[in-house]
């Protein structure tokens, strides 16, 4: 009893909820929907492997925007350095047929990282030093990214037929999982790490609470926020890899469209509030399993991708009420008012 | 007493006021007469604010009846009781700081011209003969409200309630922020305001306020209802025994502490320190082991000279030599590796980070020392926070409750715990006691004396409650306009001797 | 050094356009706006255009409006304001486009749809439509299909008496998708071996290879084992598929027959790479018939409501030859 009222109160039990809800409909409305079968080459194949890995890029933008949004801020521009990240890394690779790269794939991998955390940088120096405010500027990198890897691409799209590079976001070979869920299972270990072995999350949620009174109480307001938006350029530049990988190439349009949306969704389904201060490193993760569950639902009810965006705001509405301070707080009134009623009735009938 | 209930034009009965898991009202009662001040009276925590904000439509009370100018009310929403007649001036001003102080006034309501346009001419003006004339206040209306200190949004705040038609003023707390002299102006505007038959609700925690402006006294502890008296009938230390529940002498509060010797050895000295605008020439000496007190009125510049010494504000001029070397300075780490520690004034907006939990606010300044790599392991942690929640005797249910569900005393101790853990040198206090109830009070003051005769810490103590200078300092430098005007030694200090150098008629004994 | 080539291109170019103004009195204006740069085959489309412009000696003002309507619309407002003497755009949906074109027409600008298809209330608010014939296209997927399938005596995989297709749509609403599905339906519906076929799954993939590859995997993990022919509406899809049935352990090309229309490099590559079937060529090199239409427009010459570029069929077998002559 204790146990499940500790699960109720916790923040993870809504986005829980909700993607066991969405496990439920798929098991009811889709056939075979948790069927997993090992390939001859020995992957695993079927729609949860699929859920994971598509959500692997989702995962690592919303771990670092845990943090951005942590501070009080937001990064809208992740989904555009994921586009810059991927054109960096394909163009140093070099869209040559015979699969030969133009320059060697660690630098390339390097490169893709880098932008991203120079993307971060930027966005520190605007938001960290000129105070101005997250949105706005992110939302610099947010109009003016695609717009950088077009440039860099040459407005192509270039494919990369060098193999090594299809590895990151398919299976490395004699690897049954998928790479990009190894990597998102790696970042988000090294998350829990700064989480527990630093004091990194207690410095960002001070400065989230209240950055007066953090700065009041000696902290480098300043070199928190650089590092949280350092930190989520470096998860864009990563999920970008990741994203050009899936489909080895380029793409300076599409690559990572609308993902900073799907990241922000994911850090506040998962209990993380818009306003700042406590993370749930736990309910991002499960918050953005849970979009990439509902994309991969829509798919496999035949619900047509230019639709999708209705369906998810439906469910995120939902969500994002039953969150609501205002509701809880009805919730409990109207429990509250049925226990006097029935203690009243008890009263009557006792009397 | 059918007849009886003519003369009350609001009562409140039987409120009961829940909260999921707390019962914050228990069956308060609270009658208030045409044209009286009532002051509603009770230890931080003893449901004051909550019986406000029932009466206010804040909160919707749980049970109970409020009747008001003899009809039953149920207010949903504060517009809707400030419709009826009811307005509110809360302890922190809330108003709009980057509006005008005439649009603050006039939000919602503003004059309009012949088109249905905001007729800003006519509201400047109306806006400064309302100051001029009801508070004696003469600025231009035309600044933005953040641009005034905090004692004159206070004032301002006030300006717009007595100007919307009202029956009843509540007054939470507003004289915590003003100067005796401001106090003193909005005491005769009260007067005038119950002349013309407003009644007046007064909530302070200043006795000498009470008993100078208030009829009538509702007594509440706990979230019940101790009571309702004549102020004439009440002795002070009845008053206080009521708020506390229990019997205490009245010289326990007015005596003097036992005050520290200062060592020989001094700690901090400042020459000629200077921040444009803010401080001039400052010579400063602090000796191991002793409390100095800072006096002077709100916006002396009492609060940016410690901000100053903190590093909050950069010195353009003149020197600061600590233990015997001059220091620069850059930001409050520089200090902090000093050993000086700071607690400022508003305790919301710059001390506690209201969703950390208790053990995290303390041990915040520590980890900052530290640095972000060097993490304080968690059994360290839970030990500091123990060890200072039971020093300081903080009352909490367990050191992971937020600290923003702490009463004001619980989370000023908070704050000073934050930085006892960094054993600083000079510990400096900003209105310590401000808001808080008188045992904490009594408390804090305790604390700063015990810890320079003990420990031979040096404090500084800023306080615009002139006893409390008196009972905690053995020095007190007064400061008017940005400027030190007199240092009294210990057989001077005396609240008359300080308000005289505020003046600018102490000189010295001899 | 690419970025450095890029820079000085565009720096050349602002050059080129600065000498161009000064002259150009005597050239003929003409306002572009492309809908962006969403595959290899757009991107063609938009070099062909820009090259045949210079060929032609006109004075291009060319817009991208980076896959967004109101971009569109608002390129098309500011070459009204400039007053250019032709305005050419390729539509990225196929409705909405009333008020913007009776604009232009009130500023007596003749207006020349290029590529894609739309739908006006009014037929004589644009002169004419230049490009190439989703329609047909559609048509001729099939018709590929059927000789495939029928030739090479292809039987389903799962056993049954049909063979299964599923569907990769292009973007709801475009009249590239519109029309390939129309015609594909039409011939399909028409054919005497109609009853052979059996459409499995169609879905819009929005004409990328990212959404391309998460549709097909998502038909693959419903009905791995049924799937016999993909028909993608454009290649980059295809390609994305491509992935997703190599990744569900199937080879495509010789598990499910691939076929897909646009004619991109990347799909002859995969071609060559015996990975896909075939292409139904969308031949993007529509620059030059655009520009001597639109020369032949200002010279008040008639022209037809519809102008077709030349547009062909590449199988596997001959992706080899032709792939090193392709332009895009």
């Amino acid at each position: 009893m204790d146990m499940l009222k500790k699960f109720t109160h916790s923040s993870l039990m809504l986005p829980l909820t909700a993607l066991a809800l969405l496990l439920l409909f798929n098991a009811i409305f889709v056939d075979g929907f948790f069927k997993i079968q090992v390939m001859e080459n020995g992957n695993l194949f079927g729609r949860p492997i699929d859920i994971l890995y598509r959500a692997s890029s989702l995962i690592i933008l919303a771990l670092g925007m845990t943090f951005v949004i942590a501070t009080a801020g937001v990064d809208i521009s992740v989904g555009a350095v994921c586009a810059i990240s991927a054109a960096s890394c394909c163009v140093l690779l070099g869209g040559d047929i015979s699969g030969v790269a133009q320059h060697p794939f660690f630098i390339a991998i390097l490169a893709g990282l880098g932008v991203g955390i120079l993307a971060g940088l930027w966005n520190g120096l605007l938001v960290a030093k000129f105070k101005i405010q997250a949105m706005v500027a992110t939302l610099i990198l947010l109009t003016a990214g695609r717009g950088i890897a077009q440039l860099l691409t040459d407005g192509q799209i270039i494919t990369v037929y060098y193999k090594p590079f299809s590895y990151i976001g398919g299976n490395i070979p004699g690897i049954p999982l998928p790479t990009a869920l190894l990597i998102a299972v790696c970042m988000v270990l090294l998350v829990i790490i700064l989480d527990k072995k630093t004091s990194i999350g207690l410095m960002v949620q001070s400065v989230g609470i209240n950055q007066t009174a953090s700065r009041y109480a000696g902290i480098n307001v300043t070199l928190v926020l650089f590092c949280v938006y350092i930190f989520s350029g470096f998860c864009a530049g990563t999920a970008g890899l990741i994203e050009g990988s899936f489909i080895k190439a380029a793409d300076a349009n599409n690559c990572g469209l609308n993902m900073e949306m799907d990241a922000i969704l994911a850090v506040t389904l998962g209990g993380t509030l818009m306003i700042g201060g406590r993370y749930y490193i736990g309910g991002t993760i499960i918050g953005a399993i849970t979009i990439q569950t509902l994309t991969t639902t829509m798919y496999a009810v035949g619900v047509s991708s230019d639709r999708l965006p209705a369906v998810k705001a439906i469910v995120i509405l939902l969500i994002i009420v039953f969150q609501s301070q205002k509701f809880k707080q009805m919730y409990s009134n109207y429990k509250l008012k049925r226990k006097d009623r029935a203690s009243g009735q008890k009263e009557a009938v006792n009397a | 007493m059918a007849s009886d209930n003519d003369n009350y034009i609001l009562q409140m009965k039987h409120i009961d006021m829940f909260f999921p898991g707390v019962k914050a009202l228990k069956d308060v009662s609270f009658n208030l007469k045409k044209g009286e001040i009532h002051s509603l009276m009770g230890e931080n925590g003893a449901g004051k604010s909550t019986l406000v904000k029932v009466l206010t439509g804040v909160y919707q009370k749980t049970n109970g009846q409020i009747s008001f100018d003899g009809n039953i009310i149920e207010p949903k929403t504060p517009l809707e009781s400030q419709q009826m007649g009811i307005s509110t001036v809360y302890q922190e001003v809330n108003l709009c700081a980057n509006l005008s102080v005439a649009e603050n006034i006039y939000i919602g309501r503003e004059p309009r011209g012949a088109l249905g346009n905001i007729d800003w001419k006519t509201m400047s003006k109306n806006a400064s003969v309302l100051l001029k004339e009801n508070l004696g206040l003469d600025i231009d209306v035309n600044k933005t409200l953040g641009f005034y200190p905090v004692a004159m949004q206070q004032m301002i705040a006030i300006a717009r309630a007595i100007d919307t038609k009202c029956k009843i003023l509540i007054l939470d707390e507003p004289t915590s922020s003003l100067s005796d002299k401001e106090t003193e102006r909005l005491f005769d505007i009260m007067r005038s305001l119950k002349a013309k038959g407003i009644s007046i609700i007064f909530i302070s925690h200043f006795l000498e306020q009470i008993y100078t402006i208030c009829d009538r006294i509702t007594i509440l502890r706990d979230g019940t209802y101790v009571g309702e008296y004549e102020i004439r009938n009440l002795e002070r230390i009845d008053l206080i025994s009521k708020m506390m529940g229990k019997e205490i002498k009245e010289n326990d509060i007015e005596s003097n502490l036992d005050k520290s010797r200062p060592h020989e050895n001094v700690f901090l000295e400042t020459r000629n320190m200077t921040v444009p605008g803010k401080v001039k020439n400052l010579d400063l000496k602090i000796r191991e082991g002793e409390v100095i007190g800072l006096a002077g009125l709100l916006g002396s510049g009492r609060t940016e000279i410690a901000e100053t010494l903190f590093g909050v504000l950069q010195k353009s001029s003149g020197s600061i030599n600590i233990d015997g070397t001059d220091i620069r300075v850059k930001c409050p780490m520089d200090m902090m590796n000093q050993k000086i520690a700071f607690c400022p004034e508003d305790r919301k907006v710059q001390g506690i980070i209201g969703d950390l939990s208790v053990r995290e606010n303390i041990i915040l300044a520590m980890q900052a020392k530290d640095g972000m790599f060097r993490h304080m392991p968690r059994s360290r942690q839970n030990e500091l926070a123990d060890y200072y929640i039971d020093l300081l005797r903080i009352k909490v249910s367990d050191r992971e409750q937020l600290v923003s569900n702490l009463s004001g005393g619980n989370q000023q101790k908070v704050i000073i715990a934050r930085w006892l853990a960094t054993q600083p040198s000079l510990l400096i206090l900003d209105e310590p006691t401000r808001g808080i109830d008188v045992g904490t009070k009594s408390e804090i003051e305790n604390l700063a004396v015990t810890l320079a005769k003990e420990k031979g810490m040096s404090v500084i103590f800023i306080s615009g409650e002139l006893a409390e200078e008196v009972r905690t300092c053995s020095r007190v430098l007064v400061i008017r306009d940005h400027e030190k005007v007199a240092e009294l030694s210990e057989d001077e200090i005396s609240t008359a001797h300080i308000m005289q150098a505020i003046a600018g008629d102490y000189h010295g004994h001899a | 050094m690419k970025l450095v080539k890029t820079l000085m291109a565009v720096g050349l170019g602002a050059a080129i356009a600065a000498v161009s103004v000064a002259q150009a009195a005597d050239k003929i204006t003409i306002g572009f706006s492309q809908i962006g740069a969403e595959s290899e085959w757009r991107t063609a489309n938009t070099n062909d255009v820009k090259a045949a412009a210079e060929a032609h000696n006109i004075d291009l003002k060319f817009s991208d409006a980076q896959q967004k309507q109101e971009n569109q619309i608002k390129a098309i407002r500011t070459f009204i304001a400039q007053k250019v003497d032709l305005i050419g755009f390729v539509p990225i949906v196929a409705t909405g486009w009333d008020n913007i074109l009776r604009e232009a027409k009130r500023a007596k600008i003749p207006v020349l749809i290029m590529d894609r298809d739309l739908t006006v209330s009014d037929d004589s608010l644009y002169v004419a439509k230049i490009g190439t014939d989703s329609y047909t296209e559609g048509k001729k997927v099939f018709a590929w299909l059927d000789n495939y399938i029928q030739t090479n005596n292809i039987k389903p995989r799962n056993g049954g008496d049909k063979i299964n297709i599923v569907i990769l749509e292009g973007t709801v609403g475009s009249s590239a998708a519109t029309g390939r599905a129309h015609g594909f339906d039409d011939a399909l519906k028409a054919s005497p071996n109609k009853d052979k076929y059996n459409i499995l799954a169609s879905q819009t993939g929005d004409f990328t290879r990212q959404k391309g590859q998460e549709v097909m995997e998502s038909f693959l993990k419903s009905n791995r084992d049924d799937i016999d022919v993909l028909f993608a509406h454009n290649d980059d899809m295809a390609l994305g598929a491509i992935q997703a049935i190599e990744a569900a352990g199937l080879k495509p090309s010789k598990d499910i027959v691939i076929v897909s229309v646009d004619g991109v490099k990347g799909i002859f590559q995969a071609m060559v790479d015996g990975k896909a079937n075939a292409t139904v060529e969308c031949n993007p090199l529509q620059g030059d018939l655009f520009f001597t239409t639109a020369e032949k427009i200002l010279k008040g010459e008639k022209v037809p409501k519809s102008v077709f570029v030349e547009e062909g069929v590449y199988q596997a077998d001959e992706a080899a030859k032709v792939f090193p002559t392709r332009k895009y």
